[in-house]
């Protein structure tokens, strides 16, 4: 789409005064941000009134007076105020937002544990189809036959990557996939007469999974990593028992690295009754080489706006399908679409599995992410798919290591996806924080890693190239990062958190924004 | 095969010289043999793109009730209003398409600032003082709000209202199972919630009130009510409101109401078979530690510049692990971006004007379709953007002879509230002329015939 300059091209502006919203009311369509220094207005702060740009079709639908249509006892007193202005502003407004945002499109974006991959454009043209993109989710089975093919063939696909007998759909994200598996551990349990009140989860997990252990009614019990940074495995087994009903897994883990002993894990937690989920945040890793069926998992979360890049909108719109082995099945969302036979005119229907946990989409899930999924795995196919991990975990060892002298690598060896560094040597000779680094690495035109996460790694950087960064890329990135790491230890920690000096805005009063709260335009003054 | 994967083989080869590799397959050396997939997987190699986007449009070909094709006078919580050609510019401007959540506040703030607005919008339509950055949808949305009210009160029981979208009493069910909330139905009588005079069930007075407004049907509740009751009670108020109707409607807040839910898919966003929509979350001052996801704040930089950033973090996951108020991370964020977009698009004057114009096509649709020998109304209680009537047969033939005649003449009741079989919910939005109306009254007194 567009080529418009990154995060460096704001740094040619003149340096930054106070320039806070000061546009007058009506705006001006100044490109103030994209020289740099200056923050953008308001919609709000742009607002003239009597402006507007709506325009609708012409219908010949009588015009009736409001009053004949609202009961006065329901009718709003004055209109919302939302804002008045021309098309004209409202492009130059959104538009100078985007350029004061970075993105894939712009730039290497690697972010650990979220996958920030290239989004091929050919998904957009697929969610932009008339016939997928305007059927409306209550139209009967009968008149949406493709949009149910479409949804059977990515549950196949998804079932044939995961090596698991069926899917849900429906989880709208990550972590609401988590909540749809705990739900049906819970289910699972009690169809087995089971009373079970506990999870495990490692330290290093995200955090989405404890919160989601409270939500399915469950306790979480913490299990700690070993020194090679993986689970513990004497430490598991001295907390497994008939309570618990099942633990959370991420394979390769939060470290990047592969949990070598999943099958002696696995073969321990179901010896005591419990089910095995596999939190697919990092199913990138192991596309086409292993498959969380084939490890012993019994319930597996894809992050489809991670893995087959759907892509990630700022923060969403995301997909969790959720995959479940055999014995599970009964126990999916519903309804689901099933094939009723290979040769009917209606060959799809819903259906609601036999001892459903229930509903848990408004619809049937993120249906043109589903779309966007299914097309970018068919353009890659099940050999691209494994080229995708390889090449991924390629370029992770790659940074790891041209890194290792730059940087501590707390855990050295071949890691999987992604590669947690430590500025912990940097703290401690100059007090420079992995979060300096991260700063400093925006004015290089890159995203910053992962920091601080996993918890388990004092000052972690976690960086995750993907498979799509070229190898002169990653160069660049590699040596930004030295070029950090040198700076620091001869400027030290000041001149370091005086970075970014070139970006859109510089370091932002955090403390300040939860103190005095300014949740909306309104909450200003 | 297509791929997006840059190295040449050479490249490849260098880069594994380097790590002291001699192949990529060595790479997974950590993965025991005993769980390594042994074949290739069973699926068919990659393609070049026109070869994808051809089976894709094959399966779009597929679907008959897309609207291209075929009218809609479908609603319940979906509607087919105009997307202009500006929201869909901006809105997929690829700055805002291919961004993660906004954690570097230095190079987000695009996203940052056009959630605020959203924000802004939201609390502004809801009359409530805090929205949040969105949830998955409206049902996510309801989910929530009951956690939150049960939090706030420490009392588990939440009256939901049957004229509520039955797609979120089946999700408040599901989730109920793992938070241990009882969810009680009010049931309807002539189309709005009849609420029981005495309060005092076997459980307990409720923690939380759930109603829509206006409700599944259609019909616009005495709102009034469910604040006395509330009042009466304890309970919080939670109004499920259409967002777009609330153009003409008084809001939430002006109600009593301290949380608001609705579903934003009408501000901008495609039918798109029920997702990605919107999840609307607004609240009262009082409630904003406790509130689910993500919230943007404005503050200051370095250099004392307007900056946006996310805040209140210590209520989410990633901090509060086990004991956060939600387990969401990723949201619905482009679509909040689109809410804005379209919102501005709207404007003050829009908004009011959209609606009017759904109010009208509805009142003109409604005239016409009680016109035909045989269907009646529903409820006589007030409508505004959609309504419900009763057929002679069971909707759902219906539904099938008029896609041969060329509309989604509505959605079934079945299933939706009691006794719903020749139920039919019918929505016409600004999209529909008087054309379009006259003949799918004309289709239906031949279908129910």
């Amino acid at each position: 789409m567009s080529g418009d300059p990154t995060v460096s091209a704001a740094s040619t502006g003149a340096p930054g005064g106070r320039a806070a919203s000061t546009g007058a009311p009506g705006g001006r369509a100044a490109s103030a941000p994209l020289l740099g220094g200056e923050s953008e207005p308001t919609v709000f702060e742009l607002s003239h009134p009597g402006r507007r740009a709506w325009s609708f079709r012409t219908t010949g639908i009588p015009e009736v007076p409001v009053e004949d249509l609202v009961p006065a006892v329901h009718r709003r007193a004055t209109p919302v105020d939302v804002a008045e202005v021309s098309e004209r502003d409202l492009v130059g407004h959104f538009t100078r937002l985007s350029h004061r945002q970075f993105s894939v499109d712009l730039g290497a974006y690697p972010l650990g544990s979220c996958t920030m991959k290239y989004n091929p454009k050919v998904c957009d043209t697929v969610a932009g189809l008339p016939g997928l993109a305007g059927v409306h989710p209550a139209a009967p089975a009968s008149l949406t036959q493709g949009w149910l093919g479409l949804l059977v063939e990515l549950e196949e696909t998804l079932c044939e990557v995961t090596g698991m007998a069926a899917a849900t759909l429906q989880p709208a994200a990550g972590a609401a996939g988590e909540l749809t598996g705990l739900l049906l551990i819970r289910a699972w349990h009690e169809a087995q007469g089971h009373v079970r009140h506990k999870v495990i989860i490692p330290d290093s997990a995200h955090g989405t999974n404890p919160a989601s252990v409270t939500l399915g009614g469950y306790e979480v019990v913490t299990v700690p990593s070993d020194d090679r940074g993986c689970v513990d495995m004497a430490a598991l087994r001295s907390v497994l028992d008939e309570d618990v009903a099942g633990i959370m897994l991420t394979n390769p883990n939060t470290l990047g690295l592969f949990e070598e002993d999943i099958a002696e894990i696995a073969a321990a937690v179901h010896e005591v009754g419990g089910l095995l989920y596999y939190d697919g945040a990092n199913l990138n890793a192991i596309l086409g080489v292993v498959r969380p069926g084939d490890m012993g998992f019994d319930i597996v979360h894809m992050n489809l706006h991670k893995t087959f890049a759907t892509p990630h909108g700022g923060g969403g719109p995301g997909a969790g399908p959720v995959a479940v082995s055999e014995r599970l099945v009964p126990f999916l969302p519903g309804p689901r679409p099933v094939r009723t036979g290979p040769e009917s005119d209606a060959p799809y229907a819903w259906a609601t599995p036999e001892r459903s946990i229930g509903r848990v989409h408004t619809w049937h899930g993120n249906a043109l992410v589903l779309a966007r999924a299914l097309a970018y795995i068919l353009v890659n196919g099940g050999d691209g798919l494994k080229r995708i991990a390889q090449v991924a975990v390629l370029n992770a060892n790659w940074i790891r290591r041209r890194l290792h002298d730059a940087y501590d690598v707390p855990f050295d060896r071949t890691c999987m996806h992604e590669v947690v560094l430590s500025a912990r040597t940097l703290k401690a000779d100059h007090g420079v924080r992995a979060l300096d680094i991260a700063k400093r690495l925006l004015e290089e035109g890159f995203h910053a890693p992962t920091v601080y996460f996993p918890l388990i790694v004092e000052e972690a950087l976690m960086i995750e190239p993907t498979e799509t960064e070229s190898p002169q890329t990653l160069e660049a990135l590699a040596t930004a990062l030295e070029t950090i790491a040198a700076e620091a230890a001869d400027l030290g920690a000041e001149a370091m958190a005086a970075h970014p000096l070139v970006t859109p805005v510089r370091r932002v009063d955090e403390a300040r924004a939860a103190r005095s709260l300014i949740p909306t335009f309104d909450a200003r003054n | 095969m297509g791929t997006y994967i840059p190295h040449t083989d050479e490249e490849l080869a260098d880069m594994l010289a380097f790590l002291g590799l001699s192949s990529l397959d060595e790479l997974f050396d950590a993965v025991p043999e005993a769980v390594k997939l042994q074949h290739a997987l069973e699926l068919a190699d990659g393609v070049g793109e026109p070869d994808v986007v051809a089976r894709m449009d094959g399966y779009a070909d597929r679907n008959r009730a897309r609207s291209d094709r075929m009218v809609c006078f479908a609603g319940g919580g979906a509607y087919d209003h105009e997307i202009p050609a500006v929201t869909q510019a901006l809105a997929g401007r690829s700055e805002f398409v291919t961004s993660y959540t906004p954690y570097q506040p230095e190079v987000a703030q695009g996203v940052l600032q056009a959630v605020f607005e959203f924000q802004t919008m939201v609390a502004r339509i809801a009359g409530l003082p805090v929205a949040n950055a969105s949830l998955y949808d409206g049902g996510s949305s309801a989910v929530e709000a009951v956690n939150l009210g049960v939090a706030a009160t420490k009392r588990p029981t939440v009256w939901v209202s049957e004229g509520i979208h039955p797609h979120w009493r089946q999700m408040l069910a599901t989730f109920a199972v793992g938070t241990g909330h009882r969810i009680v139905t009010v049931p309807l009588v002539d189309g709005v919630t009849a609420w029981p005079e005495d309060p005092s069930d076997g459980d307990g007075p409720p923690g939380v009130v759930l109603v829509g407004y206006p409700n599944y049907l259609g019909c616009l509740e005495d709102l009034a009510a469910v604040r006395a009751l509330c009042d009466r009670t304890g309970a919080l108020m939670v109004v499920g409101a259409d967002p777009l109707a609330a153009g003409l409607l008084r809001s939430a807040g002006d109600w009593g109401a301290d949380v608001m839910v609705g579903e934003g898919q009408a501000f901008g966003t495609a039918l798109g078979f029920g997702g990605p929509y919107l999840g609307l979350f607004a609240c009262s001052a009082a409630h904003v530690r406790r509130l689910p996801g993500r919230l943007v704040g404005e503050t200051v930089d370095v250099e004392d510049r307007v900056a946006y950033v996310t805040t209140l973090r210590a209520r989410e996951q990633d901090i509060r692990r086990e004991k956060a108020t939600s387990n969401v991370c990723t949201n619905q964020t482009l679509m909040a971006v689109t809410a804005a977009v379209q919102l501005g698009w709207l404007g003050t004057s829009g908004l009011v004007e959209v609606a009017t114009r759904c109010a009208r096509a509805t009142r003109y649709t409604r005239d016409a379709v009680l016109a035909v020998d045989g269907v009646t109304p529903w409820a006589e209680a007030p409508v505004l953007r959609e309504f419900a009537v009763q057929l002679p047969r069971p909707a759902d033939e219906v539904i099938d002879r008029m896609a041969d005649a060329g509309f989604l003449a509505g959605i079934s009741l079945d299933g939706a509230v009691a006794d719903g079989d020749h139920g039919l919910l019918i929505a016409a939005t600004e999209r529909r002329t008087v054309e379009q109306i006259d003949a799918y009254a004309a289709a239906l007194a031949k279908a129910v015939a």
